[in-house]
């Protein structure tokens, strides 16, 4: 039998990116918030700049409890099975994966929450790609743009603005939708490599600009500059200064005394009572099964546990997942079309041996809707990012370019010469949700506690390759003008399980087609919020991140300020 | 330093680097292996000393000795490889077994004697051959992680692998001039566990074996 514990006000399921920050403002409305957390908390000294650890092993000294429930993947309902991932892409801990996150602080552009309106209105609706089920987000930027700014400054993020209250400053992203006042700190500083970068976009007549990050420019809340040293990626920071919920937000609420961390907590299942309405949730601990009941329970995993908690807490009021009569809960999901990079050689060394992911420069001319698509076959765009950053192993790991064997002599002659001599481009496209692209459980495949995997189902579209290939040719044309001397380009793959995941609870006001309402609580369980990237409905060219934990604050601050209506 | 590493330097801190091209360069990867027998060698983990000769020559003629500089016999990548099979990288102790036990059948079949005693060309041949293959993409990646990963983990040694490829080290913080495109930071030869900071959490290879299992009573 599980130990029944202490009611509380709010349970808080994860405190990674979403529930690290929701936990703030409730905590300081003064509710009484308990957050559980499968992982541990960390130090800096568990943040060694350790490329095999972080980056081949995939952090094995953190609790791992994502790595036991790694996704199946198909293409299609009737395709075979692709293989399954050795190391799941997010990890657990106090912080979740804004431990050893890029730190890419995005917010959305105003076209990424009107992609069906917008389409319609300047290129008619056949457009819209066949089989396509994105809508509208209920609302735009505007009603989100408080939330970016209360986070941006709650967590820190370095960046400059361009566009402040709709004066454009051209230092700045010139695409993005106007924002109430800067950054909190002025963007990283660039690197040798990234001017380079950014004096070849302006000879193409483009935009660059340095890109926002959840990293310190400078002192910051107690918390010292970013020293540039490089093992961002995978890596947690060993100075603090990247902007984790761990060192920012979740100790801002300890400080209330309203949060109470409860850490190797694993949560297997939400109950429900008789009436329908969300009881709190179960979990197990240290050999031990415990009860935690809540007026209000916030789903804060990631995208693949939220869905699989809702479907594995099943009830008589919810025989076939919990919010899920409606049968929403798994569809609308698709992952981010960010992989297809470009990569290039260059004929002198660009010494990106430091810096971070981070560190970088953007190019938005061919994001979203920021160029005229009537003659071309696909609708949405990419942005460009190319940034500072490199490690050995990855180095050695270069390509050849077809200029040198795999190995030998002649391979270690070539790469002694270019291992600081290529770039890889990260390009982040516009994905839209499909009908035939959905989770589910897996009918076959447990995790360790003999509760089923999320099985994913999903392939990029004829929009998604398109779109692609486009991108990839923007992007060698800005290499080329760089200097570069070879180019390859990364054929798009397939969508497995990733990093940028979204939708399965999708956020809208038609509860038909949708999980939550426009606050982010369920349609169908009025006590049950849910956050993270499951409830968008489109990705934008740009990480979620900053757009995730935007969301969690408004829905958190929504519940405190209708407390009475939603208990 | 790392201990770990301090072995290597009192062994190969005799030997200049013409020394040691001479020694290796035109000898094939079987005098390679001979000579390096040279350097004092603590006992082998996981592999056979037959596996160890064999895995040896192969990374010989994977990152090889030459021209320009140490290759990954100096580099240990066999010790890297060694230790991991014993623990992160125990999943693959079975394919190494049979892989090369499969590259020496290859070598006795086509040459009649074991791959570690034939001379490089005809060791070139059969790596060649096995190029496609899943056993050699292992061996390929794994020389590598021994070759450029952090000399903790008992590869890298006398960062042979980060002076090849011109990375000037592990550093805890980089200024704005160490990022010029022109500028050439001075090359720091630091394991990460060699700054005082990470020496108490290093990571344990006990703790590199089953993920740990937070819902099970410790």
């Amino acid at each position: 039998m599980a130990i029944e514990l202490k009611k509380r006000d709010v349970v808080i399921v994860g405190l990674g990116a979403a529930g690290g920050v929701a936990a703030l403002p409730l905590a300081r409305a003064g509710l009484d918030v308990v957050g559980l957390e499968a992982g541990t908390w960390l130090s800096p000294a568990d943040f060694a700049p350790d490329e095999l650890r972080n980056n081949v092993r995939g952090w094995p000294q953190a609790v791992q409890k994502a790595n036991r429930e790694i996704p199946t993947h198909r293409r299609s309902s009737s395709a075979p099975y692709s293989p399954r991932l050795a190391v799941h892409p997010m990890m657990n801990a106090v912080g979740g994966t804004t431990i050893h996150y890029w730190g890419q602080s995005w917010r959305l552009n105003p076209w990424d929450f009107k992609v069906v309106s917008e389409t319609r209105r300047r290129y008619g609706a056949s457009r819209i790609p066949a089989g396509s089920t994105v809508e509208d987000w209920p609302f735009g930027l505007d009603e989100l743009e408080p939330y970016y700014d209360a986070v941006e400054y709650e967590l820190g993020v370095s960046g400059q603005a361009g566009n402040i209250q709709g004066k454009i400053d051209p230092r700045g992203n010139i695409f993005e939708g106007p924002r109430r006042r800067a950054y909190p700190m002025p963007p990283l500083r660039g690197s040798g490599f990234t001017e380079l970068m950014a004096g070849a976009a302006r000879k193409l007549g483009w935009h660059p600009f340095p890109g926002p990050a959840a990293v310190t420019s400078r002192a910051y809340d107690g918390r010292p500059a970013c020293a540039y040293h490089g093992f961002c990626a995978r890596g947690g920071c060993h100075i603090r200064s990247k902007s984790s919920t761990a060192v920012t937000t979740i100790p801002k609420a300890q400080q209330t005394k309203r949060l109470e961390v409860v850490t190797e907590a694993v949560v297997t299942t939400i109950e429900v009572d008789r009436n329908g309405r969300a009881r709190g949730v179960n979990y197990l601990k240290g050999g031990m099964e415990y009860f935690q009941p809540a007026a209000v329970v916030l789903l804060a995993s990631y995208v693949y546990e939220n869905v699989r908690l809702l479907l594995v807490s099943k009830s008589a009021a919810f025989p076939n997942g919990l919010s899920n009569n409606g049968g929403q809960v798994g569809r609308h999901y698709f992952s981010h079309n960010q992989q297809a990079p470009v990569t290039a050689l260059f004929p002198h060394d660009l010494n990106t041996w430091y810096g971070l992911p981070a560190q970088g420069v953007a190019v938005d001319e061919w994001a979203d809707d920021n160029f005229d698509h009537s003659t071309l076959d696909f609708i949405g765009g990419g942005n460009l990012w190319v940034y500072s950053d490199r490690r050995p192993i990855a180095a050695a790991e270069m390509s050849t370019f077809g200029r040198a064997p795999r190995w030998g002599s002649a391979w270690k002659a070539f790469i002694r010469q270019n291992a600081d001599r290529w770039n890889t481009a990260y390009l982040q496209k516009t994905t839209l949700p499909y009908e035939d692209n959905y989770l589910d459980l897996d009918p076959t495949v447990k995790d360790p506690l003999e509760f089923p995997v999320i099985r994913i189902t999903a392939d990029y579209k004829e929009n998604d390759r398109r779109l692609s290939l486009f991108i990839q040719d923007r992007m060698a044309e800005w290499y080329m003008a760089a200097g570069a001397v070879a180019i390859e380009r990364t054929p798009l793959g397939t969508m497995g399980p990733t990093t940028h995941a979204y939708g399965g609870t999708r956020m809208g006001d038609n509860a038909g087609t949708n999980v939550v309402n426009r606050w982010g609580f369920s349609h169908e369980v009025p006590n049950l919020g849910i956050l993270g990237a499951s409830v968008m409905g489109t990705s934008g060219a740009r990480n979620p991140t900053l757009t995730v934990q935007a969301l969690a604050w408004r829905t958190a601050d929504y519940l405190a300020k209708n407390w009475k209506t939603i208990t | 330093m790392v201990g770990d590493t301090h072995d290597d330097a009192a062994g190969e801190r005799g030997l200049s680097r013409r020394e040691l091209i001479k020694r290796t360069v035109g000898f094939g990867a079987g005098a390679l292996v001979a000579g390096s027998a040279q350097i004092p060698r603590e006992p082998l983990e996981t592999l056979t000393t037959a596996e160890a000769a064999t895995l040896d020559a192969i990374a010989a003629r994977l990152i090889p000795t030459d021209e320009h500089g140490p290759g990954a016999i100096e580099a240990r990548a066999t010790r890297y490889i060694d230790r991991a099979l014993g623990g992160a990288l125990a999943g693959a102790r079975e394919a190494y077994r049979s892989g090369l036990a499969d590259v020496d059948a290859r070598a006795r079949a086509s040459k009649g004697a074991p791959f570690a005693q034939l001379p490089a060309a005809d060791q070139d041949a059969i790596l060649t051959e096995m190029e496609g293959t899943p056993f050699f993409s292992l061996v390929r990646t794994h020389t590598i992680q021994g070759t450029f990963g952090d000399p903790y983990y008992g590869g890298n040694a006398n960062f042979a692998g980060w002076d090849l490829i011109r990375y000037p080290g592990v550093r805890l913080a980089a200024t704005a001039d160490d990022q010029r495109m022109d500028s050439r930071p001075a090359r720091l030869r630091r394991s990460a566990y060699d700054h005082a900071m990470f020496a108490k959490r290093r990571p344990s290879r006990a703790r590199l074996g089953p993920i740990e299992e937070p819902w099970r009573s410790s």
